[in-house]
């Protein structure tokens, strides 16, 4: 206390609040600046914070929807988890995912999508706005909708892909389950990744393509040298979102039901699968517990590169 | 991002703006005096899964219940919650419902859920949750004791029951004709099975026999599938308080799906398929399959020329049905020539009502016998719980006299156990790996692996 009020600590204390004040551009001071972004913290901490904490208490109990189990759970540790990790059939849910990710974002959404806004570029016109109506209407239809659509074509009986193909009676959801929801998922939402690499392109200054065509830079090399360094930050934050999201995505199983026998059962259906059709809450709480470690993971991954730009 | 964001505000905005009109239209409904709603819920839909059922209920039960409310002075007013999707996917739903204490007053469920359901303290004793009205309903004198059992648990009644079932082989008879096969074919054994299947498959029929199999069935693969099987080869899912793992009869019953389906006699892909099932239904009705297993509500809810999912107009002269024989006579279960299955539905009080004694009511009106006779007229016949009432309703009806008088006295019920539903899917997986190619014995002794996790240890498990 004797030191606080000796004149050195008293010039330190006032440099401190003056600089608290410099950064204090509204000038709100922080009891009222703190009641500004209240409630928005209160919204994340109730719909966002407490969820997911709570599914990380969950994976610590042996909760079931039915049973003595729902009525009163046990804490069984960390049983779920090794249970999870010692599972055959959790890997190969991870496996298959970690397909669809490559397959359908990684690849599929992000070539077509890239291809479909560097084709349309410089174009104007009916063209355009077709194309870029069928893409983007493909993204914007209700899940349940496109899903029965796509049930329709690949259907072995019934399907229109059969017909056109005249090879009926071709079971493409039994037989190439997987590649049934890749290619759905690329044609659903490459949308996205299309308008933002339009955007993306829209920032490449014309004068740098003009010189590096000037120089007799051949396309492949205008798009490596001159445009791919320009939109980078793009691709990689394009990257992120559609990677998470379709890590994520339920929609396979209105397609295959993670069929058959388990050979498109993506984490996210196995985990409704688990959770709500076996009723074992707690075990599907801890399987979500690792997808969300995973998807820490992969954004750590992404925000590294990013960073690593600057 | 912002399409996303817009399209939520959409969804939203439709959202609100439907529950706006759907309190108007409750509102409206109010009057003098305490108006009491109540809600009552099956797996059922006008147009869609037991239309006959939705039906009843909407056109006939809730304006006559209302009705008779009303001539006591109390304004009631009844809502039907339709449903038409997969029994798990309905038990799903009730379960997530019940979980956050809502769902409808009156809900219909399986008998096999009563004890899972109970445990968990989503459904209650009636006495408990009615009073003494519900042990004096005067329907219970009527019920087979068999059929009582299905709504008890620990013995306590639980429900009411709305049934019972029972199944059985059908055949094609127009099929059969083109294979030489006689109009009341009747197998003494799985061999004269696979012998039709052969004959039908030479005549050129798709899929000459269709027994359920695989995990995308569900319980159907169980009822309609395995367990009848494993009754015909001697065995029971639980016998004398102790669980079968890899037993003989389990792999005799692997075996002939492995004859089945490895031996081109089934569609292997079709017990794969997302709606498997529906799709098996279709193509008995279109004319493709030679012999199904399943229960009357096959006669009654699929192929009915009425109101079926897949009417067959000349149903009555084109299906045929025989019981399903034990593996080799006299190797069924208790020694028997020929097996079933039953089960049946319940339907119970929700706990979470607020007007239990109404909705007492409400569940006990749609099993009077007047409801019943409603209910089964016009070729909708069905087994009742009460044996006043199937005795008037079942007599001109041949399918169900014979389910009533062949079938049930050598029928089997599943245990009613809380852990049979995970039981059961483990049963559903072996089936599944059969069909895909494992010999049946490693699928047998993959099942009893599972099984020990299931039920608690080695233990419980007799091999």
């Amino acid at each position: 206390m004797a030191q606080a009020t000796s004149p050195p600590e008293v010039v330190k204390e006032d440099e401190r609040t003056r600089r608290g004040y410099s950064s204090d551009a509204a000038g709100l001071g922080n009891l009222r600046a703190g009641a500004f972004v209240a409630p928005a913290l209160l919204l994340i901490a109730a719909f966002l914070v407490f969820p997911a904490l709570w599914v990380l208490y969950l994976g610590l109990t042996n909760y079931r929807l039915t049973g003595a189990a729902a009525a009163e759970p046990q804490f069984v540790g960390l049983a779920n988890l090794l249970d999870a990790v010692s599972n055959p059939t959790f890997w190969n849910s991870t496996w298959l995912t970690l397909q669809f990710v490559l397959g359908s974002a990684v690849i599929g959404q992000v070539v077509l999508g890239f291809s479909i806004a560097w084709m349309l570029r410089d174009r104007a016109g009916p063209l355009k706005r077709l194309v870029e109506g069928l893409v983007i209407l493909a993204w914007i239809l209700p899940s349940a909708v496109v899903s029965f659509l796509w049930v329709a074509l690949l259907d072995r009986d019934g399907g229109t892909l059969n017909a056109l193909l005249g090879i009926p009676g071709f079971p493409w959801l039994l037989d190439h389950p997987m590649l049934s929801i890749i290619v759905f998922n690329t044609w659903r939402g490459t949308a996205f990744s299309m308008m933002l690499y339009g955007a993306a392109l829209g920032n490449v200054p014309p004068s740098h393509l003009e010189s590096a065509r000037l120089a007799g830079a051949s396309g492949w090399q205008q798009l490596r040298d001159v445009v791919f360094p320009h939109i980078r930050g793009h691709i990689l934050t394009n990257l992120l979102l559609i990677s998470l999201w379709t890590f994520n995505d339920f929609s396979p199983f209105l397609i295959t039901a993670g069929g058959p026998d388990g050979r498109s059962e993506v984490l996210a259906v196995h985990v409704y699968k688990v959770a709500l059709q076996s009723g074992e809450l707690g075990y599907g709480a801890a399987v979500s517990t690792i997808i969300l470690l995973i998807n820490l993971v992969v954004a750590v991954f992404y925000l590294r590169l990013l960073r690593s730009k600057k | 991002m912002a399409v996303r964001k817009r399209s939520l505000g959409v969804v939203a905005v439709l959202a609100a703006a439907g529950l706006g009109l759907a309190a108007c239209g409750s509102s409206s409904g109010g009057g003098e005096g305490e108006a009491i709603e109540l809600t009552i819920t099956q797996n059922a839909i006008k147009g869609g899964k037991n239309a006959a059922g939705a039906t009843f209920i909407e056109d006939w039960v809730i304006p006559e219940f209302e009705a008779a409310q009303k001539a006591k002075g109390k304004d009631v007013t009844v809502k039907f919650v339709p449903s038409g999707v997969d029994d798990e996917q309905y038990k799903t739903k009730l379960s997530l419902d019940l979980k956050s204490g809502k769902g409808a007053d009156v809900m219909d469920i399986d008998g096999i859920w009563a004890g899972e359901f109970a445990e968990a303290g989503y459904i209650k004793p009636l006495s408990e949750l009615v009073g003494p009205e519900a042990d004096n309903w005067d329907g219970w004198s009527q019920i087979p004791e068999a059929v009582q059992g299905m709504a008890e648990f620990d013995g306590k009644k639980y429900a009411l029951p709305v049934g019972t079932d029972g199944r059985v082989l059908y055949f094609n008879k127009a099929l059969f004709q083109q294979a030489g096969l006689p109009a009341d074919w009747q197998p003494k054994g799985w061999q004269e099975i696979i012998d039709a299947g052969t004959k039908l498959k030479s005549a050129g029929v798709p899929v000459p026999i269709q027994i359920n199999a695989g995990t995308a069935m569900g319980e159907a693969t169980s009822m309609q599938g395995v367990l009848p099987l494993l009754a015909g080869a001697g065995g029971e899912v639980r016998q004398d308080g102790k669980w079968t793992g890899a037993s003989q009869a389990l792999k005799d019953a692997l075996g002939l799906y492995q004859k089945i389906y490895g031996g081109g006699l089934g569609d292997p892909k079709l017990q794969q398929e997302a709606k498997g099932r529906d799709k098996s239904f279709q193509q008995f009705a279109e004319g493709k399959v030679g012999i199904l297993m399943e229960g009357d509500y096959f006669w009654r809810g699929v192929v009915n020329p009425k109101d079926g999912v897949a009417k067959m107009d000349d149903r009555d002269q084109v299906v045929g049905y025989a019981m399903i024989p034990a593996m080799e006579p006299g190797k069924g279960l208790r020694g028997q020539d020929f097996v079933s299955m039953s089960g049946g539905a319940l339907r119970t009080v929700n706990p979470n009502s607020e007007h239990p004694k109404e909705a007492f009511e409400l569940l006990a009106f749609t099993l009077s016998p007047e409801a019943l006779k409603e209910e089964t007229k016009d070729g909708n016949v069905r087994v009742t719980p009460r044996t006043d009432v199937n005795k008037e309703i079942l007599a001109g009806e041949p399918l169900l006299t014979y389910i009533s008088e062949k079938v049930l006295p050598v029928t089997a019920y599943r245990p009613p156990v809380a852990v049979y539903p995970q039981v059961s899917a483990a049963l559903q997986e072996a089936t599944a790996a059969v069909v895909g190619g494992t010999p049946p014995d490693q699928a047998a002794t993959a099942y009893q692996k599972k099984l020990e996790g299931i039920v608690g240890g080695a233990g419980n498990i007799a091999s």
